[in-house]
């Protein structure tokens, strides 16, 4: 098994290393994980799957909490839905 | 489908895992189920890059003969069987006893700022950290309340953030005055100097508290308040909680009673953790915070109690009874300031899934009719966050749970087995 | 010395969306009103309930109240709480049988001045190309809506106290003395009495029979663009007029925030307010059936909620029977939000003396004692 784990966050291949969270992997891109009703910009807040800010769309899944996801290679992740 | 257990539980954090353990050592067949990928809870959350502690590896490796069903979401209570979803669909697990060691999540309090990314809990950027978040050379403000600042900067530290201080909002003479009774916990005494010492050279301030956070698309800067004025501090990233409060949704999904011994509900149990609900029983930090060594006894005491060993769970009262002695140290010395629950204004968003301000909230006494009129609590977290944050500000407590769980694929609830693959989702996200 | 009782022209007991039209069209007739509501306003079935407006048409008598009251709602239309959205109703047929009554409803609705029109199967497919293959088409209705009861039933007594109406709220109405209402406090209330307490009829008017029918409902994240129109099965009509103990049919409706709001169940014998995992599953699937890719959509939120149920299915709308100055609107089943305006009109008209819009006689709660 590799060290390393490839995806695509917006586009944009990030690295990350096996077992980090989709949360990790976006946040070497930027912050903006979702926008809120009224527009704003949004990021995790509790870290471990209660707060629904993280929510992000993963191969076509959308509202999918990235902070439980672990990164898996050639995972498409779209953010601010 | 359905999978029967003898022995069921939830949670696979240090209460869940001591708990399966037991009941798994006198020959039931347990399953350990936990929504997060890896075993270990909050406390012992893996890492990795790092080592996790001895105490944590051994638990888990000690699970032999333990069904361990981790990324498994329990969403909805049937008769004694819990639904439970997966990324690849969902499926029934019934039981004949069920252990509940749902165990805590922090205590997230609202502040003008406090919706910007940037600004987490101090748990939950220990978390994210600890899960790969990159944070080397990151500048981080740490804040809130109790040792779980100190574990959290801790982590933070080891991994290469440029932590900017640590502010603890209770006031210096009680700080001294509980590491003074820590004394009395020596594995206690001994952790708290290891974290001090790992963080050398850190400021660690007291009687001071985040009023507010700033910054445009993310945080740029935070507002400390301490006995000597206001401070405003650049940073990358707020790490701030006030603390933990029990997760007990699921407990009253399957119409266990709870109690309160302070603004949020906590589990009934008996002193042999049975809850009011014959055959369910509860450990750990959903019957109140006890932190980790409650938490592996009360696990243990659960895992001899399912498997009907009432003698052996009686030998281990005593200890958890000393051991849940330090849970009300820390509650006395690390109350909270009564101005932290000043910090909202009329336009701070207390409801974050659909963006209600503390204002809208005015003149309501009652979760449900604020719910009907102003959406607040309506959102995906159900309202773990804003209910929460009412209940602790005095405004009203929570409404009680209902299914689902936590948010789960209508498929699910349909009972599937399976999930189709995506099809339209990302068409139809693509029209926005 | 006993206090004087509060003197009203109309005590309004219960504020839902049924009690809540009641007093704000006596509170615009200039009457004095009370409202006694001891639970949040619109908390009952009102909160429980989709929020559709919708005609039904195959009792003459529902396709003149629902006709009438869809009139009154457009005065709603751009009200920001009513969160009205003019999604239209698209009823969906499977087989030609379906189709062919869909032409039949759609003459009838015309015929009554409701627009309608009825679909091929390619026309349908435009309009919502997330349904199953396989339809046969169906009708659109497209000058109808959905609104968000409770907040609506919130503005409605709102307006009424605007005008000086008493709300009396977190109090409970516990009997009705000639002449009055007496509360859960010990006081009492003077005056004329309009009961609108849904399924809680019987506790105060015993000799009018109600049931509660249970229904389940289910909520998603948001999903903008998904559906566009409330969908129904043209066989909704058997589910929602049949009398089988249970049944299901499809509805769904896009709710202008973007989330899908599923239904719909119906059951008698069920008494108990929890969410049933198989009653959810059985109604599921019927929607699964006409949209397949719900199933992929993440729910929020499910709930029950009770429909007040009269023996013939129609509402109660007028004098109570062996009453003397007592009123009572209630028994509205599922299309209490629709009928809502139009049965506060009708009862005022009734209480104020003046000749109805539309013909009381089918409403009258009389044809119990009968």
């Amino acid at each position: 098994m590799s060290d390393i784990v490839r995806l695509s966050i917006d586009g944009q291949d990030v690295e990350v290393p096996t077992g980090a969270s989709v949360a990790a992997a976006i946040a070497h891109v930027g912050l903006h994980f979702r926008s809120s009703v009224s527009g704003a910009p949004r990021a995790p807040l509790c870290g471990m799957g209660v707060c629904f800010e993280c929510r992000v769309r993963i191969d076509g899944v959308m509202h999918v909490r990235a902070c439980m996801t672990v990164a898996c290679e050639g995972m498409q992740v779209h953010c601010h839905d | 489908m359905t999978e029967r257990y003898d022995v069921l539980i939830v949670g696979a954090g240090p209460a869940g895992l001591a708990a399966a353990q037991t009941a798994a050592s006198r020959g039931a067949r347990v399953g350990l189920i936990d929504a997060q990928a890896r075993a270990g809870g909050q406390v012992w959350r893996h890492d990795v890059r790092r080592t996790a502690p001895r105490a944590a590896r051994e638990a888990i490796a000690a699970l032999r003969s333990v069904e361990l069903l981790t990324n498994h979401q329990v969403v909805a209570a049937e008769p004694s069987a819990l639904r439970v979803e997966t990324q690849q669909g969902s499926s029934l697990l019934s039981y004949t006893s069920l252990i509940l060691a749902t165990g805590a999540r922090e205590l997230l309090l609202p502040f003008p700022g406090w919706t910007l990314p940037g600004v987490t809990g101090a748990g939950g950027m220990q978390a994210l950290v600890k899960q790969g978040w990159p944070i080397a050379g990151k500048r981080v403000v740490i804040a809130g309340s109790g040792p779980l600042l100190l574990a959290a900067a801790a982590t933070l530290r080891a991994h290469g953030a440029r932590l900017q201080g640590i502010y603890e909002q209770a006031p210096v003479a009680r700080v001294h005055a509980f590491a003074r009774q820590l004394l009395r916990w020596p594995a206690r005494a001994t952790q708290a100097v290891a974290l001090r010492a790992q963080l050398a050279g850190v400021p660690y301030r007291f009687g001071t508290f985040v009023r507010s956070a700033h910054g445009e698309a993310a945080l740029r800067t935070v507002d400390i308040e301490g006995p000597h004025g206001t401070t405003r501090l650049d940073c990358d990233l707020l790490a701030v909680g006030y603390g933990l409060v029990p997760n007990v949704e699921l407990a009253q999904l399957l119409g266990c009673a709870t109690v309160q011994r302070s603004a949020h509900p906590q589990v009934q149990v008996d002193p042999s953790l049975r809850t009011s609900v014959a055959g369910i029983y509860a450990a750990g930090e959903a019957n109140g915070i006890g932190g980790l060594a409650v938490a592996r006894l009360e696990g243990a005491i659960a895992g001899h109690m399912a498997v009907g060993d009432t003698a052996a769970a009686n030998l281990l009262l005593p200890r958890r009874d000393k051991a849940r002695g330090f849970a009300e140290l820390l509650a006395t010395h690390f109350s909270l300031d009564p101005r932290l629950h000043q910090l909202a204004d009329a336009q701070t968003l207390i409801c974050r899934c659909e963006d209600v301000t503390l204002g809208e909230l005015d003149g309501f006494s009652d979760a449900r009719a604020a719910k009907l009129a102003t959406r607040c609590g309506m959102g995906a977290c159900q309202g773990r966050i804003c209910g929460t944050v009412l209940a602790e500000l005095g405004r009203f407590s929570r409404s009680g749970s209902r299914p689902p769980l936590f948010p789960a694929r209508l498929a699910t609830l349909a009972g599937a087995a399976t999930f189709p693959l995506p099809t339209i989702s990302t068409e139809v996200a693509d029209h926005e | 010395m006993k206090a004087a009782a509060a003197s009203y022209d109309l005590i309004v007991v219960g504020a839902g969306i049924v009690g809540a039209a009641c007093a704000d069209a006596a509170s615009a007739d200039g009457l004095r009103v009370a409202i006694v509501e001891p639970g949040p306003i619109g908390g009952g079935a009102t909160a429980a309930a989709m929020g559709h407006l919708v005609a039904m048409d195959d009792d003459p008598a529902e396709l003149a109240l629902s006709r009438y009251s869809l009139q009154q709602w457009e005065a709603f239309a751009d009200l920001k709480e009513a969160e009205f959205s003019r999604c239209g109703t698209l009823w969906v047929a499977r087989g030609d049988a379906e189709l062919a009554a869909a032409s039949t409803r759609a003459t009838r609705l015309a015929a009554a001045g409701v627009e309608a029109h009825v679909l091929d199967a390619n026309t349908l497919y435009e309009l919502e190309p997330a349904l199953a293959p396989g339809m046969s088409g169906g009708m659109l209705v497209p000058r109808e809506a959905v609104v968000y009861p409770p907040r609506v039933a919130r503005y409605l007594v709102q307006r009424a106290q605007s005008r000086g109406a008493q709300l009396y709220a977190g109090r409970r109405v516990n009997a009705l003395p000639r002449g009055g209402a007496q509360l859960d406090d010990g006081s009492t209330l003077s005056g004329p009495v309009l009961v609108a307490t849904g399924c809680a009829l019987p506790a105060l008017l015993p000799q009018l029979p109600m049931r509660g029918r249970k229904g389940h409902l289910v909520i998603t994240e948001r999903y903008p663009n998904l559906l566009r129109h409330q969908l129904l099965e043209l066989g909704y009509a058997d589910s929602a007029h049949g009398d089988a103990d249970s049944s299901v049919a499809f509805n769904v409706q896009p709710r202008p925030t973007g989330q899908i709001l599923i239904g719909s169940s119906r059951e008698f014998s069920a008494t108990d307010a929890a969410v049933s995992p198989a009653m959810l599953q059985r109604m599921l699937e019927r929607c699964f059936a006409f949209i397949p890719t719900l199933r992929q959509l993440q729910a929020v939120r499910a709930w029950t909620g009770f429909r007040p149920t009269t023996p013939d299915g129609r509402p109660y709308l007028g004098a109570v029977p062996g009453g003397t100055n007592q009123w009572v609107a209630a028994g509205h089943e599922g299309l209490g939000v629709t009928t809502a305006l139009g049965s506060a009109r009708l009862l005022l008209d009734l209480i104020q003396g003046r000749e109805p819009a539309i013909d009381p006689t089918p409403y009258a709660p009389s044809r119990m004692a009968a």
